[in-house]
């Protein structure tokens, strides 16, 4: 029989997941697209934000065709009143949606990490203290300080450089998510560290006269993934939801860029007349999340010991 | 928990008023000029020292305050003063108390909703663990709290409301004037929020009741003979009753500071309607005592969750 590392353990145990396996193709697919899409459209001539009046009616704007205008040159329709294409809107939300839930999943994971090893392995006094300034953050209603904060905050990144408009706003929707969110993940891991560091191998490591860095960052962050991939899965989809809700609100990312979230929001006002406006970035969103939630799931029990495989 | 709760006053005078740089610049409005913002600035007391100013909005919670001294006529604002909106030209605290009953409504009937299906639902799911009823509800719970809430409102929305037209557009009356109106309003949002809260109950007392059912004290009580309902019930679920209760105390605590996506989907002037204005106006003020309700109420609800503990499971004492 042949030794396997715990990774291909895992990886096998994934493998054999159907639903794991189809959600992974999704996510793969999903990320090909935010990052190719916007160039090949590009190519093909697909823009966000060219207006299109031969599609839309001079009248009130409505799109001519039916469904939303669906056509050759729109194969998912044409926004109301500017006849801007909606497929083109779809593939350049879906970047932006990625690219802040993905920073700031690394952000809340780096944070998250760092914080949770020093309090659980320092213990004692530091302990206490990023303890109750914990508890501080997870006191804060997380939807509506982010929402709070976002216009004054804006405006400090601006003034700091960042050049203004939705590149403030995305900086700041990554930097809020990640400092309000990192202390969900850093009690996980002052839990894990606790028990990590009463173990031989920590034991031995502090005998042979290693510092501190070197026990904390080589000794017993190696043996922390596991949780730390689970909680990094599930935590993305939430921060694409509340980067979606945001925009839908009209605090997040504002026009002339659109995100599912500000789609969503507009389709409100039409969708009597064209329900697809409210159908077709739905659907995009819901098959996101359910995929990296499902991974995440799938995740879980393949890393845990005690599930009967 | 006093301790947390000075904090916090801290935290929110330094994210509110210190952050923003200058909070003067955003108490009026379009229609500015710059001897507003100098005489609002004066009026609210942002020209004073820092310390001076979070001194002066802690006694206002206390002992009540006056803004703008010096002028023929102060705004008074009588303790607990929470501060002015200039914006609004109201008193902070009278602006939340309004709000509240509609966001209260909303949360406690939400709340039964999702507290009675999560948790009967997570019981058949363990007591049927494996079986196609445990997977129906996982599937369900998975469906659940994947969806965004706000996409569930509105696809309710359109068919409910829009399309076959079951229910009037919602616009919201207080129970005790036009009970039938308030049911048709909130039926909605309370049915969108429960579905998120759902989800998460129902898993969480599957595994609940799951880990309980592999405890000592069950087989114990299996051995004694007991009917299995009471060996469910009085032993498995009272046992693993104590996460959900922390998890129900801490959510409703949440929703109490306001549903904004429920509330402005469904159009209801409560708390979270009244955050989304005071965030789309920069009303600092208001934004800053919404804040300092919403996480008082969770440190409070989690002090009570402690307390309860102690009641519910037998094993958890106090103090010793």
């Amino acid at each position: 029989m042949v030794g396997r590392s715990i990774p291909q353990i895992i990886w096998g145990r994934l493998r054999k997941d159907r639903v794991a396996m189809v959600c992974l193709v999704i996510l793969a697919a999903y990320y090909t697209i935010a990052i190719f899409g916007p160039f090949v459209a590009g190519f093909v001539g697909i823009d966000p934000y060219k207006f299109d009046s031969s599609a839309i009616s001079d009248l009130g704007g409505k799109p001519v065709l039916p469904n939303g205008g669906i056509s050759w040159q729109h194969p998912l329709g044409v926004e109301w009143g500017t006849g801007r294409d909606i497929f083109a809107q779809l593939l350049f939300g879906l970047r932006i949606s990625l690219v802040i839930s993905t920073c700031a999943t690394f952000l809340t994971v780096v944070f998250g990490v760092f914080f949770g090893i020093v309090a659980g392995y320092t213990g004692g006094k530091t302990d206490t203290i990023l303890g109750r300034f914990m508890d501080l953050i997870l006191a804060f209603p997380f939807l509506l300080i982010v929402m709070a904060l976002s216009g004054v905050l804006t405006d400090r990144l601006t003034a700091l450089g960042v050049p203004q408009g939705n590149a403030s706003r995305i900086l700041y929707l990554i930097l809020v998510m990640s400092v309000f969110g990192w202390p969900y993940l850093a009690r996980i891991v002052r839990g894990q560290v606790l028990s990590l560091r009463e173990r031989e191998f920590v034991e031995a490591a502090l005998s042979m006269g290693a510092g501190r860095r070197r026990i904390l960052f080589t000794e017993i962050l190696p043996n922390l993934w596991a949780p730390i991939l689970v909680y990094a899965t599930l935590t993305l989809p939430s921060y694409i939801g509340f980067e979606a809700v945001l925009s839908f609100l009209g605090v997040g990312v504002l026009p002339p860029d659109v995100t599912f979230g500000s789609m969503l929001a507009q389709s409100v006002t039409y969708f009597n007349v064209v329900p697809l406006y409210l159908f077709i970035p739905g659907t995009v969103l819901v098959i996101l999340v359910v995929s990296f939630n499902l991974l995440g799931d799938a995740l879980r029990d393949a890393l845990d010991p005690k599930a009967v495989h | 928990m006093i301790l947390l709760l000075f904090l916090l006053t801290v935290a929110v005078f330094l994210l509110f008023s210190i952050l923003p740089g200058d909070p003067a610049r955003l108490t009026c409005g379009k229609s500015c000029t710059p001897d507003i913002i100098e005489a609002n600035r004066h009026r609210l007391g942002l020209d004073k020292p820092p310390l001076e100013q979070y001194e002066a909005f802690i006694g206002g919670i206390f002992f009540g305050r006056e803004f703008s001294e010096d002028s023929p006529q102060p705004v008074i604002c009588n303790a607990p003063c929470l501060g002015y909106s200039y914006n609004r030209h109201a008193q902070v605290l009278g602006l939340i108390v309004n709000a509240f009953p509609v966001t209260f409504w909303l949360a406690t009937g939400a709340f039964i909703l999702w507290i009675t299906t999560g948790i009967s639902l997570g019981i058949l799911a363990a007591l049927t663990h494996g079986r196609w009823p445990d997977r129906l509800v996982m599937t369900l719970s998975l469906i659940g709290y994947s969806l965004p809430a706000f996409f569930i409102g509105l696809v309710l929305m359109f068919f409910v409301i829009i399309k076959w037209r079951w229910l009037p557009f919602p616009s919201y009356v207080s129970p005790f004037d036009n009970l039938g109106q308030f049911l048709q309003t909130m039926l909605l949002p309370w049915i969108v929020l429960a579905v998120l809260y759902t989800a998460f109950y129902m898993r969480l007392t599957r595994n609940q009741v799951l880990e309980t059912f592999g405890e000592d004290y069950v087989r114990t009580a299996r051995a004694k003979g007991l009917p299995e309902r009471t060996v469910v019930v009085k032993h498995a679920l009272r046992a693993g009753l104590a996460p959900i209760v922390t998890a129900a105390g801490l959510d409703l605590a949440g929703l109490l500071g306001g549903a904004i996506i429920s509330e402005n989907i469904f159009s209801l002037p409560g708390l979270g309607s009244l955050s989304l204005n005071a965030v789309t106006d920069s009303d600092l003020p208001l934004l800053a005592g919404i804040t300092l309700c919403t996480a008082t109420f969770i440190i409070v609800a989690n002090l009570v969750v402690d307390l309860l503990y102690a009641v519910i499971d037998p094993r958890v004492r106090l103090g010793s």
